[in-house]
């Protein structure tokens, strides 16, 4: 792995993933640098300083040692629920929905850091667990309490695409940690048939985008307006986009959020399928990436954690994609990396900081 | 598949790891494909969907008003054309300085504070792109002063358009109609986004109107890039627009302007009609309206004033206006005569009267013995009362429908009227009652239940001139000639010689003869009585809307006809006093144009000026009395000028003998005929 003439501390680090982070990055940079008509100002400055910044952190938090982020777990899982009720409180006291606490110093979003403890938590319970417990309903409940309590928490604030990235990083460590396959069945039909009755507990506004993203043509001006132009956008890009500042949808507004959850369709449209292709090949490389960690982590709450943090990055890609290209409803979840927004940039590189983490730990384990 | 109840130990678990994990990673890459597809399928094969849909987003088509094709006169002098005129409007997309603009706009342009409401609440309405109409029709200097100071205006945009400009005035008011802004009711209907274009008008009335189609062109295109909130970005490449193709009318621009002219301050109403071709050469009827102003939309005051006009300016009374044509049927009522075994030189006695049981049907005079020829030169009613009766009205009513009373005409006009040909199967059907003997009477010399258009009794002169059976049309084509009457060539001869001795004999329009050495006109008179004689009040004096209607039916030359005329003065006296005069002037026009003008000169002296100006002082006059209710009207003006002429066309589609439309279009009261004493309508002077 080393070659002499690089020092070891850097020629430690995992290039590969770093390269690919760069690439994602970068690219986003220029997106919004477009997105704005063509200005360093104001969103692709601001994202490379934090992405900057993000990523030396990420780089940090890899040098600390699994067994912190199993000590950490529980602890943390706890403060972010309490935060989570915090929330809560606060929405009803000031009479609407909140989604953060001001700390003073920072805008906290409990629930996008709850996306990474659901991780750790269900991770370090299963890693806890007994082999031979894994079979019984011990195995079940406290796990599917954890999960549960703070997807129901996110739900009521309401955000929908949140609460489903929670539950479906509890369920991946769940699956992953060998639950039989038959819950999984059985609970998917029955999911299927309670949708009719999560459709008639969702918010009106939910449900008009359930229903607009059956059909975004029904309502072009109104609610589908964001599904059609953004598939507009991403159509007239072609093979080869419009060329770079070329693009008409974001450059004269009629792309909604370019530069947030439409960023891929402002980019689409400038960089045609290419573009797209790039950017889709990227998460998988990461993803790929994340999951060979994943196998070679030395333990199971190395392993377990390792898978879940690399699905909840994909999660957090696919959402997007999925709804950029019409596939899936407007939830309002960004593209990690690439989209302008601290938040969801902050929980994807302490993701990726944790795994780099596992992974330094599994290569000093295997003899280095 | 492990079965439940296996103890599961860490290796195993391990191995399930990785079984997972490994059906995770395939799902990724599953879904990975999945994307790459899906954009696939919108960037390569709906490419050319959705290009189009955002390139329909980029762009905005304004649309630029076409230019109106011309109206022309049969030497394709122009009767309707488009005068470059200079407007201002405001791109409220540009206007970064609203108040100081507005305030510099007030000052240059002299708005009044009501305009300037008005532009500030369509600037906060319209789209961004779209041009408001700050005003229209400024005259130069205006313009300039605006124009030169563009640099310092941002948003306001000086602009070079066309509007109708009717040279001829109000003389041409009836015959072309006039265009202005369509209404929402027309955009309701076609949905046409030109119909909301600033400055775009459509014909309202008239030929204008009925000859949209021809006239409208189509629209020019400017392509600009525009943001999704409407903001203007830049100019893209503009379209041209397409004119209106030119229409041609049959009609003479020199005779319309000098009949309406000459008309006067009367109100009445000339045709003239080609011999040849059936082709009109003139219709006036005044007082008009100058569509000149109707183009620019009229103040209410005017609109107000011309409703008001007792000699109802906004009426087409060519066409629209029915009276009882009098004695100018005669000639008419004896080829019925001839066809019915009469003989012309069979002489009938008047000694000033006719009884009809125990009534005196009057005559005009003691004419003594009168055959055929005479009897029309002089106007007996004596001679058609007794010969009328001995044939019966229901042989003189298919004669008269022949020669085009009571007929309606193809012709490009919003609305005619057609007036009564009364027979006995009429009277049964209308009042359920027999004809009678004084019905014929009261018939034959025009009176009674007849009504008739000043343009039907010109048809009826130019058939009669000609004996053809000819079309009256006013779109210039190529038209065969017209088939033959089914009246022997004698019977027109009579009759012809006895509207030649009305002018040229010892008849009753011998004032009137042409002022030329080579051609002579043939005529015929007729007085129309507006009301029930009463007392000493025969309709020759007193308030002027119960006054005989004056009337004169006319051809020239008389050996070979080339022109036929009806001249129709309201509550003109007599028909030898106020109609023919206008007729010998107008048919001299067409022979020595010059002689006429000069004729014409001196008499608008002694009227006070030509039409224009005693327009424009009528409307002073009118608006000094007037004042408070001035105000610029919007689109409101269409649906009140139809329905005035609706309202005033329905009355007479069946016409009625009660003289409640006095006060429209005087209409006679039918002599009682079971009043005895009642002395019976008089033909003539």
């Amino acid at each position: 792995m080393t070659d002499g003439f690089i020092p070891a501390p850097i020629a430690r680090l995992p290039w590969r993933l770093i390269f690919l982070v760069l690439a994602l990055g970068g690219f986003g940079a220029v997106v919004l640098y477009s997105a704005a008509g063509g200005h360093i100002t104001p969103w692709s400055a601001s994202h490379i300083t934090r992405f900057s910044v993000f990523l030396l952190m990420a780089i940090g938090l890899s040098y600390f040692r699994v067994e912190f982020w199993e000590a950490i777990a529980f602890p943390g899982f706890a403060a972010i629920l309490l935060m989570l009720v915090g929330v809560e409180i606060l929405g009803a006291v000031s009479g609407g929905s909140q989604r953060w606490l001001d700390l003073g110093i920072i805008r906290l979003q409990p629930s996008e850091l709850m996306k990474l403890m659901i991780i750790l938590a269900t991770a370090r319970f299963y890693s806890l667990l007994p082999a031979g417990e894994i079979r019984r309903w011990n195995a079940i409940w406290p796990a599917a309490g954890m999960i549960g309590l703070p997807a129901a928490l996110v739900m009521l604030q309401p955000d929908l695409g949140t609460a489903l990235m929670i539950t479906a990083g509890g369920l991946t460590i769940m699956f992953l940690a060998g639950l039989p396959l038959r819950l999984f069945v059985i609970g998917g039909g029955l999911m299927a048939a309670a949708l009719p009755v999560v459709y008639s507990m969702m918010h009106e506004y939910q449900q008009k985008r359930v229903l607009i993203f059956l059909d975004p043509e029904s309502d072009p001006l109104g609610a589908g307006y964001h599904i059609t132009q953004s598939k507009i956008a991403i159509g007239s890009g072609g093979i080869f986009g419009k060329g770079f500042l070329n693009g008409t949808q974001s450059h004269l507004d009629y792309l909604p959020e370019g530069h947030t959850d439409f960023v891929f369709a402002t980019m689409a449209e400038e960089w045609g399928l290419l573009g797209g292709l790039f950017v889709i090949a990227m998460y998988v490389l990461i993803a790929r990436w994340g999951m060979k960690v994943a196998n070679n982590a030395p333990t199971r709450f190395g392993r377990l954690v390792a898978a879940g943090l690399t699905m909840t990055i994909f999660f957090y890609a696919t959402i997007n994609l999925l709804m950029v290209m019409g596939l899936a409803p407007v939830v309002g979840i960004p593209l990690p990396l690439v989209s302008h927004g601290g938040t969801a940039m902050l929980t994807v590189m302490l993701c990726l900081g944790i795994l780099m983490s596992i992974e330094r730990h599994s290569r000093r384990q295997s003899g280095l | 598949m492990k079965r439940p109840g296996k103890i599961v130990t860490g290796a195993q678990q391990e191995f399930t790891f990785s079984r997972r994990a490994f059906f995770l990673g395939g799902a990724q890459a599953t879904i990975g494909a999945v994307l790459a597809t899906r954009m696939g399928w919108i960037s390569v094969v709906q490419n050319d969907k959705y290009a189009l849909l955002s390139e329909s987003n980029r762009v905005n088509l304004t649309l630029t008003p076409p230019r109106r094709g011309w109206i022309v006169d049969r030497k394709g002098v122009p009767l309707a054309l488009n005068r470059t005129a200079f407007r201002v409007d405001i791109i409220p997309d540009r206007l970064s300085k609203p108040d100081f603009v507005f305030g510099q706009l007030q000052q240059l342009l002299r708005l009044s504070p009501s305009d300037v409401e008005r532009i500030k609440a369509d600037v906060e309405k319209a789209a961004g792109f779209q041009p408001v109409s700050v005003a229209e029709n400024m005259d130069w200097e205006t313009f300039a002063a605006v124009s030169i100071r563009v640099p310092d205006l941002p948003g306001v945009a000086p602009a070079q358009s066309f509007t109708r400009y009717y040279p001829d005035g109000a003389a041409v008011g009836h015959l072309l109609g006039y265009v202005g802004v369509a209404s929402a009711k027309d955009y309701e209907k076609t949905k046409d986004q030109l119909l909301i274009t600033p400055g775009f008008k459509i014909g309202k009335e008239g030929i204008e109107k009925t000859r949209e189609d021809t006239l409208r062109g189509k629209p020019g295109a400017k392509r600009t890039e525009v943001t999704a909130r409407g903001k203007l970005v830049r100019d893209l490449a503009t379209r041209a627009d397409t004119p209106g193709d030119t229409l041609k009318l049959t009609i003479d621009a020199g005779l319309q302007q000098f009949a309406a002219r000459r008309l006067g301050s009367e109100s009445g109403s000339v045709v003239v009609i080609d011999c040849l071709t059936g082709g009109i050469l003139t219709m006036a009827s005044m007082p008009s309206y100058d569509p000149n102003n109707f183009s620019d939309g009229i103040s209410r005051g005017e609109w107000k004033m011309l409703q008001e006009d007792d000699h109802v300016p906004l009426l087409n009374k060519s066409l629209q206006g029915l009276y009882p044509p009098g004695s100018t049927v005669k000639p008419m009522a004896a080829l019925a005569m001839l066809q019915n075994g009469v003989d012309p030189d069979e002489t009938v006695f008047c000694g000033g009267g006719y009884r009809l049981g125990n009534r005196t049907f009057k005559c005009l005079g003691r004419h003594g013995s009168m055959n055929m020829r005479s009897a029309i030169m002089k106007s007996c009613n004596t001679y058609f009362y007794s010969m009328g009766r001995r044939i019966g009205y229901d042989k003189i009513a298919p004669v008269a429908k022949m020669l085009g009373l009571g007929q309606e005409f193809v012709l490009p006009f919003t609305s005619q009227r057609y007036g009564t040909v009364p027979d006995s199967i009429w009277k049964k059907k209308k009042f359920d009652k027999d004809w009678s003997q004084s019905d014929t009477l009261n018939a034959t010399i025009g009176q009674g239940y007849v009504l008739t258009s000043p343009f039907q009794l010109a048809v009826m002169a130019a058939r009669i001139a000609s004996g053809r059976m000819l079309q009256p049309h006013i779109i210039a084509t190529h038209e065969k000639p017209a088939a033959p009457l089914p009246i022997p060539a004698e019977h027109l001869a009579v009759v012809r010689e006895g509207m030649d001795l009305v002018v040229n004999g010892a008849g009753t329009a011998v004032r009137s003869r042409l002022p030329l050495a080579d051609v002579k006109m043939a005529g015929k008179t007729g007085t129309a009585q507006v009301r029930k004689i009463s007392g000493s009040q025969r309709g020759q004096s007193g308030t002027w809307k119960f006054r005989d209607h004056g009337l004169f039916v006319c051809f020239a030359p008389v050996d070979a006809p080339r022109y036929a005329a009806a001249v129709v003065i309201e509550h003109g006296l007599g028909g030898a006093r106020a109609a023919a005069p206008v007729a010998k002037d107008v048919l001299t026009y067409l022979y020595d144009p010059d002689a006429a003008n000069a004729a014409l000169t001196s008499l608008e002296t002694a009227w006070g000026g030509d039409i224009k100006t005693r327009m424009a002082r009528k409307t002073a006059a009118w608006k000094s009395a007037n004042q408070p209710s001035i105000e610029k009207k919007g689109s409101v003006e269409d649906s009140e000028f139809a329905k005035t002429v609706k309202a005033k066309t329905e009355e007479q589609q069946s016409p009625t003998t009660h003289p409640s439309q006095a006060d429209i279009i005087a209409t006679p009261r039918a002599p009682d005929p079971l009043n005895g004493n009642a002395s019976a309508p008089e033909g003539d002077d």
